[in-house]
């Protein structure tokens, strides 16, 4: 069942309304632009022992994605695609209300609309993945991992996944006379094939004034998210109205249009990232 | 295996209907004896059954709040509401359309008025073919609507899919599963907001302008319907002799 | 006191009543969306044009108690010094020992079970109900305790206004056609004693009836002519009753 949250970390009152007045005001409590971002950090990478990985920071949220390739067999509708599986966790070190165990509502929603995302713009050609046709396929696992939570969980785990399939390499595979697979992971055929690129670009909305990448506190304080993935081509991979609030036709449009343009800028940092010689650490 | 040609080349969809034509809609309020509201709701073959209890006490008290009801919902699919049968166990996919819904139903439900309740909605899938979430929404709805919850408006829910470029209206389950975009919204007509919004596909910025107006124009017409299920109850008796 | 009568509308959530300047009476019911009366629950939207008073009169709904209402409650949980009572509110009630018994109760020595226990029938009154806690209920009153014999009719809380009537004028008319004691509560529960079943009966079905055709007017007339219909079919009354 969905409940109603109740309200674990409130926001004082006092500082609420600091948040609200500025907003009515077009400003930030915390001196960013309506349509800015905060600093974004992206070290691809990160976990060596991953197919792909990398440790995103945005502002203060920490997101880890991390990309593991495994043998499977293919879904029987699809016998000559791999698949795509993407799971997301809240860890209990990400904030003092985050409890260990199972993924909750928030944690399943964030994992489906970054994997609707990257599944409806095709941004991984699926074909590409097939060993054996029709038998054994790649199984490309997502797995995201909020470490701390400072607000915009889903647009840094989007970043985070998106460079960690950009840096994944596609390990060694054999096939014997009798259609066997073997891994061999110390060796590695390339880097995963992308077709497309998306990221998803979340605009919050208070005192009817639309902004993107809310932080924590402004996230408690708004009424209502949109959370809308864009692909490199400029195109609408995905749409989540997230929260209790709701949105006028034309803040919904106007969203939009916020997010068709920040999200260029968004993928041009995560491609920068990538260019850049992979720190070992 | 057998992919359905979903646009014939009449440009008619593959059950005959214009693209924006709603598929026949049945509603019914009232229907079941112990739950304090309710709703039976029909778009096509997609049935949807919704029961609300309340406002009322629950025992874990922690979960209550002081100055409002909270909403508690659970969107739920009968394993023989799909073609192939569905584990009882909830999926990821039921989870977050429960959540979904209950955002979608927040916005409108006057929760102030009950402090320290609990409002719950169950939403029972008996048969799936497209377009469930938007279907349970109205559903749900009708049945606040039936316990006597006051709503600021009724919120209803319609599907708008592309299938062979063009854009369609209350896509069923073929045109969601072979089509190229599947987007699910939920509207308060009087108060113009909307409350539910998903899109599973990709459109550009010119087809989703085009597939929200769509949408809006199919919530219009499920609107009246809704209104005139609530009162058809009350206009019916007749007075006996 | 205006004597026209209100305009009546039959509005859903979401439907505009009126524009205008109005006093609204029943705030949760009638809210003011963009310079519009917008209904917010199924039910009879009253608009006084004299007075210029909006009013509403919910079809359904549950019932929200009120101080100083007079309720029929079960009890469903038996405490050291309280009982809780099922009054058909979204919160159980709470009647103290203290209160029913007229005197403090030694929790150690005394088992309130003995008195009331679950299942039990109560006719109090709302004494305290604010926003921290359940309704407290109080028994101290004429006709109020614990209930020995009669019978429960249950109507949806929002119809209970139509079995009272204008100035009571229902409640007196079904009193006197069936000669039955009747105790009408807020909470949609009627308590009654009949002198025999087939008034018990009677009545019974006269306001199961007045339930379902409440948004109808002409209610009173109808069910004086039913209650008559009823007693001549069973031989209580003979030709047609008289009409006053």
């Amino acid at each position: 069942m969905s409940v109603t949250p109740s309200a674990e970390v409130t926001v004082p009152k006092l500082r609420s309304a600091t948040i609200l007045n500025m907003l009515k005001k077009g400003l930030r409590a915390s001196s960013r632009g309506l349509t800015e971002f905060r600093p974004i950090e992206i070290v691809p990478g990160y976990v060596p022992n991953a197919d792909g990985s990398a440790l995103v920071r945005l502002g203060n949220t920490v997101v880890v994605a991390g990309v593991k390739l495994e043998i499977g067999s293919p879904y029987p509708d699809t016998p000559n695609e791999g698949a795509l599986i993407v799971s997301a966790e809240f860890m209990p070190t990400a904030s003092p209300t985050f409890e260990p165990g199972p993924p909750d509502e928030n944690a399943i929603e964030l994992a489906r609309v970054v994997d609707r995302a990257l599944r409806e713009i095709k941004a991984i050609d699926m074909e590409k993945l097939v060993i054996v046709p029709g038998r054994r396929v790649w199984v490309v696992y997502v797995d995201i991992y909020v470490l701390d939570h400072d607000g915009n969980l889903v647009d840094a785990s989007s970043i985070a996944a998106l460079a960690a399939l950009l840096s994944t390499e596609v390990p060694k595979v054999e096939v014997d006379e009798l259609g066997n697979v073997k891994v061999d992971r110390s060796s590695r055929l390339g880097p995963l094939q992308l077709r497309h690129k998306v990221v998803t670009v979340s605009v919050a909305k208070a005192e009817n004034v639309l902004f993107v990448d809310p932080d924590i506190e402004e996230e408690k304080v708004c009424e209502t998210k949109l959370v809308i993935a864009v692909s490199d081509d400029g195109r609408i991979a995905g749409m989540q109205k997230s929260g209790l609030g709701a949105l006028s036709v034309e803040e919904v449009l106007v969203a939009t249009d916020i997010a068709l343009k920040v999200a260029r800028d968004l993928l041009t940092t995560v491609e920068l990232s990538l260019a850049k010689p992979k720190e070992l650490e | 295996m057998g992919k359905v040609k979903l646009l014939r080349e009449d440009g008619l969809r593959h059950d005959g209907r214009r693209p924006d034509e709603l598929r026949p809609i049945r509603m019914q309020v009232g229907v079941l004896n112990k739950a304090s509201g309710s709703a039976l709701v029909e778009y096509g073959a997609t049935k949807i059954l919704a029961a609300v209890h309340g406002p009322r006490e629950i025992p874990q008290r922690h979960l209550l709040l002081p100055s409002r009801a909270i909403l508690r919902c659970r969107y739920h699919m009968l394993t023989f509401s799909t073609h192939e049968r569905k584990s009882p166990a909830p999926s990821r996919r039921e989870i977050e359309l429960s959540k979904v819904i209950r955002e979608a139903l927040e916005p409108v439900v006057m929760a102030e008025v009950f402090p320290r309740t609990a409002i719950d909605v169950f939403i029972e899938v008996i048969n799936a073919d497209g377009g469930t979430r938007t279907a349970s929404v109205t559903a749900a709805s009708l049945a606040l609507a039936d316990a006597g919850i006051p709503m600021r408006d009724l919120v209803i829910g319609v599907a708008v899919g592309k299938v062979d470029g063009v854009l369609v209206l209350d896509i069923d389950e073929a045109e969601d599963m072979y089509g190229e975009a599947d987007m699910p919204v939920a509207v308060a007509p009087s108060l113009g907001i909307v409350t539910l919004l998903q899109l599973n596909g990709v459109l550009t910025r010119e087809e989703f302008n085009e597939a929200l107006k769509l949408a809006l124009k199919g919530a219009q017409t499920i609107y009246s319907m809704a209104r005139e299920a609530l009162k058809s109850r009350y206009l019916e008796v007749k007075v006996e002799e | 006191m205006s004597s026209k009568e209100a305009r009546r509308v039959l509005v859903v959530p979401g439907e505009v009543i009126c524009e205008g300047e109005y006093k609204v009476l029943t705030p949760n019911y009638i809210i003011k969306v963009n310079g519009k009366y917008v209904a917010t629950a199924v039910g009879l939207a009253q608009v006084n044009e004299d007075s210029k008073e909006l009013s509403f009169i919910p079809l359904e709904g549950c019932y929200v108690p009120q101080v100083d209402d007079i309720v029929v409650g079960y009890v469903v949980d038996v405490g050291l010094t309280y009982w809780e009572v099922d009054i058909r509110a979204p919160f159980t009630a709470t009647l103290y020992a203290v209160d029913f018994l007229g005197r403090p109760v030694n929790p150690a020595k005394e088992d309130l079970s003995n008195y009331l226990s679950t299942g039990d029938t109560v006719i109090a009154k709302i004494e305290i109900f604010d926003r921290n806690r359940g309704p407290i209920i109080t028994t101290k009153g004429k006709g109020l305790g614990k209930v020995i014999h009669g019978t429960i009719v249950e109507i949806s809380p929002v119809k209970v206004a139509r079995v009272i009537g204008r100035r009571g004028s229902m409640h007196q008319l079904l009193q006197s056609e069936t000669s039955c004691d009747i105790t009408v509560a807020r909470n949609g529960r009627i308590l009654i004693n009949c002198p025999n079943k087939e008034l018990e009966d009677i009545l019974v079905m006269a306001i199961l009836k007045i339930e379902r055709e409440a948004h109808i007017p002409g209610l009173t007339d109808r069910i004086k002519e039913f209650i008559i219909r009823e007693k001549v079919k069973r031989g209580l009354i003979g030709g047609e009753g008289k009409a006053t």
